[in-house]
């Protein structure tokens, strides 16, 4: 399976582990379009469900000081599976924490949720969440926080207002 | 009632007050009591139905106090009216609604001769006015600046106004079988045995009272018809916005209203205060036998007409306890659909039954044009004639309808 | 068509001449307003706090827009600050109905993560607890949908024998709703003395009861019409969706992780005799107690999805039946709970379970610590819920209800 990918797109597969748990494969994110629109059509593959979009914050930071230089990274994990052939596979995405370095500016990943319908709330969850940008998407806006909230609470960097609409945090 | 008065030898002016204030108090009463009895049926009835027991404990073993002390509290609640409420329309609309549900309790005979208002045209005032209740929830719906309700009204408008067709038709059945309008006439045609009560006097009138009967619920807004409130979809329709004792007033006038169309089904179909048994003549409690004789005729007239009644609300209640509500568009093709074809044929059939097999269509009274105050003795009942050869009796039995229509014509113009 | 041309010679222009003036269609087409309705977040038959966008013209629905986020308690970011084991209470609150299924793919990720195996006796007690919360979670999506479609009656039926399966679990655990029962290296306790006995009698007693269910909801035709040929969620649409559980059953894909799962979920149940649920060509298998399903209904469509969860309560049965017994045989205890500071290896495992309501899958990425580095949930009710918009497309007011009941989502699983 790997290995066909590996011939279809030899630049976009930059490392793979089919030895843990889910196995996983790491893909360019500028091959990310592709690579899911093969997976998800190829006779051979079909993964025609997607499962998950998840982004873990990897922020490697002793002190929870201002923030100066980014740090660490982001990863997405999408979780896919084929009902037809019965297998599993999960394409991870390493990203930059901050877009070009500069702090405030979101990472940037192109959409699938035109492959997937189903990414289409993932999406919005993960940017809501996590902070990232899907170019493309159709209807990016938060999803779970209201709309007016500031951050995105699952960055390890991120530090509750103390304040919302009047409403006192902590 | 006058009369009765009258026999005792009181004066004009004491008998006529003494009548009026018998008969307010008799509407009053049955306007107070039969929703409050109404709504703990339905709290107990539906306990049952649902494997538990209702109220138990306000007032005693059978939670008997359990509406008035509902009516309690909705009375101490605040009284809201929303901003974007008009307000004059808003207060207004619930009154709208309890005045016309209460207004056709005013020609709803309970026992022979005892309704507040024995008009000849009774069924027709029955009609009109309870199809004013619908201004009420239209009213309510507008007024209260809220989308819900708007579409609660808007529900309640289309189906309302469909099915006052349906209906119209329906009561046109019995009436086509006993020839008056008089909801005490009727009664009094279904004397003696259950036999005798017009849902059995021909299978066109047998088939009408289902039609009747899914009519009215649907004309109630009772479930499985309850659209204009319908809690799941509208939160409550044209009721949303209201609270407190104007809700209460909307509540009390559907439960009135469920008991007039159930008594105005009874009396159409079931004897009205007939019983069963002609157990009060056997008794001697007829008004021939004295006014105390035939008081206590009446009274035993009175229970039968109510448990017709109430046994009729416990049809309803039954129903929405057991089915799940129906779409607009359903109700709506239900009604244009079935129900005013059905009824028209029912109609039709009824007629053509009637103009077959009546004696007097067959030996019609040579002048019979030409004696008016004849004619209303000479309706018959429930007499089947020997049903000869249909087209020579149809013919004669529309000519003697044109007759009939002209006699009434000159009647109205007589009697004002 | 006539009418427009009429109208067109009626035209008539300034000039005083009579124009033939070729109009746009729309131009006599009722000219109706949008109205946009905020269904929701409090509002009886949106399943707790979901806020639906309804933008609708008259009774027809253009667009709904499903709103989330009312019942979001930052779940994902609770579980990036407590260890595993102190993150299984959590998993509780997400699919509140359904605890024990929440429990055991919290557990069982967990397990996968650190390369656990629980004793055979505490598989099955894990497989016990979780189908009889797969009744319980059934029987509330069973009766609440009567309620969305306005019979009330079945929901306290279903509440009924759902109170009895909550009984069963606070002896067990001592909590009614929040168990905390399944955590990670096994449960809490075993079972009391004699809980097999009351399990037994209810496992007795429950599937007669179903046949009230059937009589009330399945088999009405009122019910048939409001529910069959209503939102047809095709095949394709569903697994593109990713919607999972008997939603993607009810479109007839024959697909439970029970048993397409991975190893670490299937061993569970690979000694259990159980009928995957889904319709093939229309028909489901045999199992003695559903009736069969009328000519109305089509593939995917709401009928079929309450029909699957039906037909699972009944196999649920079978495997609590079939549990008692593995349970009674199988020896050695029911596992050891791991402990609170327990160190995770620096790794990820994701893992789906068949929780009621669909496929409930939790990642875990350990970083070396106690405390994880993420969590993340992927519940069923999130992907079920996303396809909403797809499916109100063009409905009826009355049917947004009525869709939204048979998706049967849990907020507190959406939000999380």
């Amino acid at each position: 399976m790997v290995s066909q990918l590996r011939e279809r797109f030899p630049e976009a597969i930059l490392t793979e582990n089919l030895e843990a748990l889910d196995p996983w494969v790491q893909v360019a994110p500028a091959w990310l379009r592709q690579v899911c629109f093969y997976l998800r059509d190829d006779p051979q593959l079909r993964f025609q469900m997607l499962h998950l979009i998840t982004a873990v914050d990897y922020l490697e930071k002793a002190s929870s000081g201002p923030e100066t230089v980014s740090e660490g990274h982001f990863e997405l994990l999408y979780h896919l599976s084929s009902l037809e052939h019965r297998h599993r596979l999960v394409l991870k995405l390493r990203l930059p924490r901050w877009k070009e370095d500069r702090i405030g500016q979101l990472p940037e990943v192109p959409t699938v949720s035109d492959i997937w319908p189903a990414a289409n709330w993932h999406e919005r969850e993960v940017y809501d969440l996590s902070g990232v940008r899907f170019v493309g998407h159709p209807d990016l806006r938060r999803i779970l926080c209201p709309e007016d909230w500031q951050g995105h609470p699952l960055r390890k960097d991120y530090s509750m207002s103390h304040q919302y609409q009047g409403i006192p945090g902590r | 009632m006058l009369s009765w008065f009258l026999q005792f030898g009181f004066p004009d002016w004491l008998a006529y007050g003494a009548a009026g204030l018998v008969k307010a108090i008799l509407v009053l009463v049955l306007v107070l009591f039969v929703p409050m009895l109404a709504l703990w049926m339905e709290r107990k009835i539906a306990g049952r139905i649902q494997d538990r027991l209702g109220p138990t404990r306000t007032g005693g073993r059978f939670g008997w106090l359990q509406s008035p002390a509902d009516g309690i509290k909705l009375l101490m609640k605040e009284d809201i009216i929303p901003a974007a409420a008009d307000p004059l329309l808003f207060r207004l609309a619930p009154y709208l609604s309890f005045c016309a549900a209460f207004c056709v309790f005013v020609v709803l005979p309970v026992a022979d001769g005892w309704a507040p208002a024995g008009w000849d045209s009774a069924l027709f005032f029955f009609l009109a006015v309870a199809g004013l209740e619908v201004f009420g929830v239209i009213l309510a719906g507008y007024a209260s600046g809220s989308k819900w309700s708007l579409f609660g009204a808007m529900r309640e408008a289309a189906q309302v106004v469909s099915y006052e067709v349906p209906l119209g038709l329906c009561v046109l059945v019995p009436v086509v079988v006993v020839g008056s309008l008089d909801l005490q006439e009727i009664g009094r045609m279904q004397e003696g045995w259950f036999t005798g009560w017009l849902i059995f006097h021909d299978p066109f009138v047998f088939l009408i009272f289902w039609i009747y009967a899914a009519c009215a619920m649907a004309g109630l807004n009772r479930a499985p018809f309850d659209l204009p409130e319908a809690e799941s979809e509208l939160v409550a329709g044209f009721a949303t916005e209201y609270s407190g004792f104007r809700w209460a007033v909307f509540f009390m006038a559907e439960y009135a209203a469920m008991f007039a169309w159930s008594g105005l089904g009874a009396i159409l179909f079931f004897g009205g205060w007939n019983g069963p048994v002609p157990v009060a003549s056997w008794l001697g409690l007829v008004s021939a036998n004295g006014p105390v004789a035939g008081f206590l005729g009446n009274l035993l007239g009175m229970v039968n007409f109510l448990i017709k009644g109430f046994l009729g609300v416990t049809v309803m209640i039954w129903a929405r306890w057991t089915l799940p509500r129906l779409r607009i568009d359903q109700v709506i093709a239900m009604c244009w659909k079935y129900c005013v074809p059905l009824a028209t044929l029912m109609l039709v059939g009824v007629v053509l039954w009637q103009g077959m097999t009546l004696e007097w269509c067959s030996a019609p009274p040579a002048d019979a044009a030409q004696e008016p105050s004849s004619i209303p003795s000479q309706w018959p009942g429930r007499s089947a004639g020997s049903g000869k050869a249909a087209p020579a009796a149809m013919w004669r039995f529309a000519g003697r309808l044109c007759a009939d229509l002209q006699v009434m014509e000159n009647k109205e113009e007589i009697v004002p | 068509m006539d009418f427009r041309r009429r109208k067109s010679l009626w035209n008539i222009s300034n000039q005083g001449s009579t124009r033939f003036i070729a109009l746009p269609p729309e131009e006599f087409d009722l000219q109706t307003d949008e109205i946009v309705v905020n269904m929701g977040p409090q509002h009886p038959s949106t399943h707790g706090v979901l806020r639906l966008i309804l933008r609708t013209d008259g009774e027809v629905v253009k667009q709904v827009q499903p709103e989330i986020g009312y019942l979001h308690r930052c779940a994902e970011k609770i579980g990036e600050n407590l260890t595993v084991r102190q993150f299984t209470p959590y998993t509780d609150r997400l699919d509140y109905l359904a605890a024990m299924n929440m429990n055991l793919g919290w557990a069982l990720c967990v397990e996968k993560l650190l390369g656990w195996q629980v004793p055979e006796k505490c598989r099955h007690l894990r497989v016990l607890m979780a189908e009889l919360d797969r009744i319980a979670s059934h029987l509330v999506a069973v009766g609440t949908y009567g309620l969305d479609l306005g019979s009330f009656t079945p929901f306290m039926y279903c509440f009924r024998e759902r109170e009895k399966i909550l009984n069963l679990f606070e002896a067990v655990c001592g909590a009614r709703l929040t168990y905390h029962y399944i955590v990670p290296g096994g449960v809490m306790a075993d079972l009391p003395p004699g809980w097999l006995q009351e399990c037994s009698r209810f496992l007795d007693q429950f599937p007669p009861t179903l046949a009230d269910l059937h009589a009330l909801l399945t088999t009405n035709y009122i019910f048939i019409r409001r529910t069959a040929g209503i939102g047809v969620l095709p095949l394709q649409t569903a697994i593109s969706y990713g919607c999972t559980g008997p939603v993607l059953r009810a479109s007839g894909l024959r697909w439970d992780l029970r048993r397409h799962g991975e190893p670490i979920y299937t061993q569970m149940y690979a000694p259990y005799d159980f009928q995957i649920v889904a319709p093939q060509e229309g028909q489901y298998p045999d199992d003695g107690i559903s009736p069969a399903v009328p000519d109305e209904a089509v593939l995917g469509d709401c009928w079929h999805r309450f029909y699957v969860r039906m037909r699972e309560i009944v196999q649920s049965v079978q495997i609590v039946r079939q549990a008692i017994r593995f349970y009674q045989e199988a020896s050695g205890t029911v596992g050891e709970p791991m402990k609170i500071q327990q160190k995770l290896p620096v790794a990820e495992a994701y893992l789906e379970t068949e929780s009621p309501k669909g496929q409930l899958g939790f990642l875990i990425v350990g970083q070396g610590t106690p405390i994880p580095r993420r969590v993340r949930i992927r519940s069923g009710s999130f992907c079920n819920l996303s396809v909403l918009s797809e499916l109100c497309r063009g409905c009826l007011v009355a049917d947004v209800p009525a869709i939204v009941g048979s998706l049967d989502i849990v907020l507190g699983e959406v939000d999380r």
